[in-house]
């Protein structure tokens, strides 16, 4: 049942970014950018990573997507030039993929001992994160807010219309 | 899946196979004859002109910064309001500082005008001299008092 879930994840990740790769559409790629996400929030999730999950479907399914579509839609002003992209360096792209493929695949066999391990048991992750924020990781929990803080008045900042 | 992630999954898988059989019975049962205009976009019965595809106004950029900005900081509140109740007083304030300090970005972004919504100048304001449009021109005293006397 688990892997069946797992390969139907995998399938939406996949071809996700297949569509966002070849098509001619930059909006289709965009749209389909959302089942990535999605099928990448049901992967962590078959990992147990609950808050992982939640966390993709709020900001990358839920927020970054919508930038995403903003920034393509705020740049539509002439209708005559289709917005397209082009993948034109495929040759030095498929190096590089095949070398990443090469070096996980390197990984994944030369480790041993993948289904040794027990299994630790199903345990809800959010309290034990929420624990560790609160006490050990404070600093840089708050030095989050802080670099949060810069990126907001930084972004709004570039992106600010100035009326010179 | 002895875990609540399942019933999340069952519960959008149950939702895609309701909306999926519901438009299969749909398929089943309606009639099909298209034609040209059934097939144009809705437009309350105007032809449609132009692309659809318009330029969004910069300032739903603007606000979608901000908006991804305090999704993070939502975050990082999850985890602490599963722990919040059983570790006290403490992490209140924690937390308060966490979001003090995202508060000053708001207040810096709310006293620059960036959430302000720039409206366009209304042609037909107050001031507006209605006196050379046709359908606003004011009745013609000396008519309507001739009008009256006829009364």
């Amino acid at each position: 049942m688990e892997s069946f879930v797992f390969y139907i994840f995998a399938f939406m990740v996949v071809a996700g970014g297949w569509v966002v790769i070849y098509s001619n559409n930059l909006i289709y790629s965009a749209f389909s950018l959302l089942f990535t996400f999605v099928g990448l929030a049901g992967l962590y999730g078959l990992l147990m990573a609950d808050f992982i999950a939640a966390t993709q479907i709020l900001i990358y399914a839920g927020g970054v997507l919508i930038l995403l579509l903003f920034g393509i839609m705020l740049t539509a002003r002439k209708t005559s030039i289709e917005i397209t992209q082009s993948n034109l360096p495929r040759l030095p792209g498929a190096i590089i993929s095949s070398l990443i493929f090469l070096l996980l695949m390197v990984v994944i066999f030369s480790e041993p001992n993948w289904n040794s391990a027990t299994n630790p048991g199903v345990k809800e992750t959010v309290p034990v994160i929420g624990k560790l924020l609160m006490t050990k990781y404070l600093i840089p929990f708050e030095l989050a807010s802080i670099l949060l803080l810069a990126a907001l008045i930084g972004s709004v900042f570039i992106a600010r219309r100035e009326d010179s | 899946m002895l875990w609540d992630l399942g019933s999340v999954l069952m519960f959008m898988v149950t939702s895609l196979v309701i909306i999926g059989i519901t438009l299969l019975i749909a398929k089943l049962f309606r009639r099909d004859n298209p034609t040209e205009e059934k097939l144009t976009s809705y437009e309350c019965g105007e032809d449609p002109v132009g692309n659809p595809w318009v330029q969004f106004n910069i300032r739903f950029y603007v606000v979608a910064l901000i908006f991804l900005i305090f999704e993070v900081e939502i975050v990082f509140l999850y985890p602490w309001a599963t722990v919040f109740k059983e570790m006290g007083f403490f992490t209140f304030v924690e937390m308060m500082i966490f979001v003090g300090i995202l508060l000053v970005g708001y207040a810096y972004v709310w006293v620059k005008g960036d959430l302000n919504w720039v409206l366009p100048k209304p042609k037909y304001t107050a001031d507006f001299d209605y006196s050379n449009v046709p359908r606003f021109k004011k009745p013609d005293a000396e008519k309507a008092r001739k009008l009256q006397a006829v009364e």
